[in-house]
């Protein structure tokens, strides 16, 4: 069976667990401010690839990486550097 | 119900107290979980295995109950070369416990209340959390005007059929139109093709009710389906994506 | 220890002790897909592989005369940090000391760069020395787009993120930088033997 890759992308709502493990608060309806192409998007629409050495996700208007969330030994790094902005409720 | 929620997501075990077989393929697992603090319709719980060797698999399943439900139920295909898959259906027995952690979520859920007509577009097992928002519908006795669009492969495919065709009889604003892809019993009335935009014009809301939809399912299937809803004229903020990968269909 | 799920055991692995086995790896029998976004497509006619950065004459090759150059097939075990170890794959490319064949450079380090927009950072001397190869062959097929192709870098040694899938070139540099994954976690130079996955190990 051959796995297209098109069918690996999910979205932000795949990641909801592991971004409440780093956030303590539900993050898919936070909204982010893409750092490329500055469109706005729920965290619940980015496209992420989970089947890598750690998560991608990508911005769904220009593609762009917005975080990368590598969880291992013991330890999390996350690099939000492609996220101008992240808006969530207080 | 804040999304904030309790400070810490744990990890809980759930007991196993039935299986319900919905589809050759597909069963329902109805769990019991004593720490369970409630959740929204279209929530969905990690679950995760953990062989003897220490090894472990995770995976993410919608809940199919509401949230009335003194029971916590998730539904799951088997997938033919999965590995999680073919454990809860088929291996998983009554009285075996199973760890989850939830509810997660807080984009991709209907909580009633609002007068917006619901479009529900389901590709196979996408169906899963877009049930939890119909079986709620129901629990709140709401009569929010609400359309479900749901693509399987053949009938025997169809989950919950009786429960949809049953509750959709029941006159309180909810209509479900099926299409079968792959193979249609003699006498079919329903679709018989993917879903594609003349379908959605014919069974979705039109512009000015301004409908909330949901698109629930494999990811080819999702984005062609909110594809056309763009095309159609619909703002992005009221069409609300889940894409479940290469599964189902 | 976690509660253990009764009668799970998972996808088929093999994790007794082998010496062909590096340290928390298990051996699989199929070929997962991993990707950190969409496949590029790269039309044949388009394709470059570049040597460039530290060099006093940059190298590039078209896919036909990249197809010229000498290959060699080449059967070898590969393991992934996300735990996996596949044994006996066989692949056909050229090897890295061709593609830097009269390549003048006091540089000690290369990065690796796809389409795509991945990169991953070697010491050239893991590249070099019949470590590597840029492979356009996996089972005797040409490469699938999903596994990389037309062409990806395989450093069987190290860790398999090194391996950079859709790769388009070198850039030697004189100093260690991290790559994509290098940058956010990952071990900058990835031994599975010394079980060197992530920073710090």
């Amino acid at each position: 069976m051959t796995v297209q890759q098109s069918d690996l992308k999910l979205d932000g709502n795949a990641i909801g667990g592991l971004l409440r493990e780093i956030f303590t608060m539900e993050m898919t309806t936070a909204e982010s401010t893409c750092a490329g192409c500055l469109k706005v998007h729920a965290v619940g629409q980015v496209e992420v690839y989970m089947h890598a050495p750690g998560v991608v996700v990508r911005c769904p208007a220009c593609g762009q990486v917005q975080m990368r969330i590598v969880k291992g030994g013991g330890r999390y790094w996350l690099d939000l550097t492609g996220i101008r902005s992240l808006e969530f409720s207080a | 119900m804040s999304s904030r929620g309790p400070r810490l997501l744990e990890w809980q075990l759930g007991a196993v107290a039935e299986l319900v077989q919905e589809t050759p393929r597909v069963a329902s697992l109805v769990l019991d979980v004593p720490e369970w603090q409630g959740h929204l319709a279209g929530q969905h719980v990690d679950v995760r295995l953990t062989a003897d060797d220490g090894y472990q698999a995770e995976r993410s399943y919608s809940i199919a109950s509401a949230p009335e439900d003194p029971r916590l139920a998730i539904t799951v295909e088997r997938l033919d070369d999965g590995e999680v898959s073919p454990y809860l259906v088929g291996e998983v027995r009554k009285g075996d416990k199973i760890e989850l952690r939830g509810p997660i979520g807080g984009y991709f859920v209907w909580r009633g209340g609002d007068d917006r007509p619901l479009l529900l577009v389901a590709g196979g097992s996408g169906v899963v959390p877009l049930m939890a928002m119909i079986r709620h519908r129901s629990a709140i006795k709401s009569m929010t005007p609400t359309r479900l669009l749901y693509s399987s492969r053949s009938e025997d495919d169809i989950i919950y059929r009786a429960e949809l065709d049953a509750l959709s009889a029941a006159g309180d604003g909810l209509t479900v139109a099926h299409c079968l892809t792959r193979m249609q019993p003699p006498g079919w009335r329903g679709y018989a093709r993917r879903i594609d935009r003349a379908m959605l014009e014919e069974v979705g809301w039109p512009k000015p009710q301004n409908p909330i939809m949901f698109v629930c399912g494999p990811t080819p299937m999702v984005e062609a389906v909110a594809g056309h809803l763009v095309d159609m004229g619909f703002d992005a903020p009221s069409i609300k994506t889940e894409r479940f990968g290469p599964t189902g269909g | 220890m976690s509660f253990i799920s009764r009668g799970f055991r998972g996808k088929r692995r093999d994790s007794a002790s082998s010496s062909r086995l590096p340290p928390g790896q298990y051996v699989v029998n199929d070929f997962p897909v991993l990707s950190a976004g969409p496949t590029p497509r790269v039309a044949l006619a388009e394709w470059t592989f570049v040597v460039e950065g530290e060099i006093d004459e940059p190298k590039k090759w078209t896919w036909e005369d990249f197809r010229k150059l000498p290959a060699e097939e080449v059967t070898k075990d590969i393991h992934c940090v996300t735990k996996w170890t596949k044994l006996d794959t066989a692949w056909k490319g050229v090897s890295v000391d061709t593609i830097l064949e009269g390549v003048e450079t006091a540089a000690e380090f290369a990065m690796a760069f796809s389409y795509g927009g991945y990169t991953t950072n070697l010491p050239l001397e893991d590249v070099s020395g019949g470590k590597a190869w840029v492979a356009y062959e996996f089972d005797g097929q040409p490469l699938h787009p999903e596994h990389g192709g037309p062409a990806r870098l395989l450093v069987p040694h190290l860790y398999f993120w090194k391996s950079a899938k859709w790769v388009r070139g070198l850039r030697l540099i004189n100093k260690d930088e991290p790559g994509f994954w290098e940058s956010n976690g990952y071990n900058m130079y990835g031994d599975p033997w010394r079980e060197q996955r992530y920073w710090g190990d």
